[in-house]
């Protein structure tokens, strides 16, 4: 187990070796993810695992993937889709053009969620969704669309709570353990790795989702990567976040309106 | 900005439990009034889909003020806390709750040992664990990191639990301040603000 001390040692070296700031990451759940990849790597001593990281980029790689990579869902949060789906969908259908941006979106699963919802909405067409995050491992995976398969009847079981009606089982091909999802999904998307600490607005959308990303980062963080949100975000666009997280504290009130009690904010000045 | 920042000196307890726990809190919950000098924070493995379900039921049942746990909600005493479903509950150093959707932790999310592990690393010697029935190994590791920090860990006699599995992992791999039936649970709880 490393200590806080050393923890604020590690920070201050990323960032001085390699321009990587974890400063404004939540320290509970950072230091539970440092101390996991310190033990399965088995390290015995601190230095060692700073020297490491210090001298060798690959391992400094290896160790911010771990540190980022978090687990996602299909359709996590069956009611917020069933949201997207009946509430958000229609009023983005008449636009001639829409610009949808995942943002933090890991290996992808909502990616896929989102392209389904839009596909049966017949939105695909005219639809682009841009996915982003910092750590490049994952976003090879999201452009794969290969999921595990054993996942698939929890995810359908969260497809039909969603209120899809069409059989999830025709959306994938199974194979050897693995899911691949239709190419055709995919072809409406744009990956590329986007950093909320450091990069800027590269766009202007419709809806953008971030769910379960700002939890790993103190307000200050937050703040701004909520204020990034909103430079991206046309008028009367949508900012979806996750379920126990909010926009209260980093923006003006009146400035978004939200939806119901989900975690849904429309921007409407 | 973790600097000069302030341990929190009131008390914590922790409690965590599987198959048949909510069953015993339901026997404690209604007998507390007004806790003072302590926070309660309950653990319960529950279903991924359940949004609100297990947090009207605890309010039903007591009269203390169930704070809603979203991220980095101010953590104090005089309220109970539970963790929401399909999110590990963490303790910050500067009274706030944060949450982390990492892997499930001995097929749990939230988990058990998490949350006994984070809170034991910030409140020390002012963190009571307090593990209740269940089927599985769940809380085991947790208690003894309460341990190692100076708290003290309680455990339900497996004889008054529904599911005894997860109190006897306890029993067997950590040395328990207490062992104790829901009735004497109840009374430890109520004798902390005197």
């Amino acid at each position: 187990m490393i200590e806080d001390i050393e923890l604020e040692t590690l920070i201050n070296e990323v960032y001085e070796y390699y321009g990587f700031d974890f400063g404004s990451y939540s320290r509970a759940s950072l230091k539970r993810r440092v101390n996991r990849i310190y033990q399965l790597d088995g390290f015995a001593y601190f230095y060692e695992f700073l020297s490491k990281i210090r001298y060798d980029p690959e391992y400094y790689k290896h160790v911010v993937d771990e540190i980022t990579v978090n687990v996602t869902e299909m359709f996590r949060d069956p009611s917020f889709y069933s949201v997207v789906r009946n509430q958000i969908l229609p009023l983005l259908g008449t636009k001639p053009f829409i610009r949808l941006w995942h943002a933090g979106c890991s290996t992808g699963e909502e990616v896929y969620s989102m392209a389904i919802l839009l596909k049966e909405a017949g939105l695909l067409h005219k639809s682009l969704i841009y996915a982003t995050d910092i750590n490049a491992k994952v976003l090879e995976t999201a452009k794969k669309g290969i999921f595990p398969l054993r996942m698939m009847k929890e995810y359908s079981e969260n497809y039909r709570d969603s209120g899809g009606k069409e059989d999830f089982s025709n959306y994938y091909t199974a194979n050897y353990g693995i899911a691949k999802f239709d190419e055709e999904l995919a072809q409406k998307m744009v990956f590329s790795q986007h950093n909320l600490v450091s990069d800027n607005s590269f766009n202007e959308f419709d809806v953008i989702f971030c769910r379960n990303v700002l939890i790993y980062f103190d307000n200050d963080l937050q703040k701004r990567a909520i204020n990034l949100f909103d430079e991206s975000l046309s008028v009367l666009g949508f900012l979806a976040l996750g379920t126990k997280e909010t926009i209260k504290y980093s923006i003006a009130p009146g400035k978004y309106k939200q939806l119901d009690r989900e975690k849904i904010w429309r921007k409407i000045r | 900005m973790e600097k000069d920042q302030i341990i929190p000196d009131f008390r914590v307890v922790i409690i965590g439990g599987s198959a048949g726990s909510l069953n015993a809190l339901m026997q404690i919950l209604p007998h507390l009034c007004a806790i003072k000098s302590f926070a309660i924070v309950i653990v319960l493995h529950r279903k991924s889909t359940d949004e609100q379900t297990l947090e009207e039921l605890i309010a039903l049942k007591t009269i203390i003020n169930v704070k809603p746990v979203e991220d980095k909600v101010p953590f104090l005493p005089g309220f109970i806390y539970i963790a929401p479903s399909n999110y590990h509950l963490l303790f910050e150093k500067n009274s706030t709750l944060s949450l982390d959707t990492s892997e499930k932790i001995n097929y749990s999310r939230p988990s058990i040992d998490v949350s006994f592990e984070s809170a034991a690393e910030i409140y020390k010697n002012n963190l009571t664990g307090i593990l209740l029935s269940g089927s599985n190994a769940d809380g085991t590791e947790g208690l003894k990191a309460i341990k190692n920090e100076g708290g003290t860990i309680i455990v339900q006699d497996p004889k008054s639990a529904d599911m005894p599995f997860m109190p006897n992992s306890a029993i067997q791999n950590t040395i328990p301040d207490y062992v104790l039936n829901i009735q004497e649970i109840l009374q430890f709880i109520l004798s902390i603000d005197n």
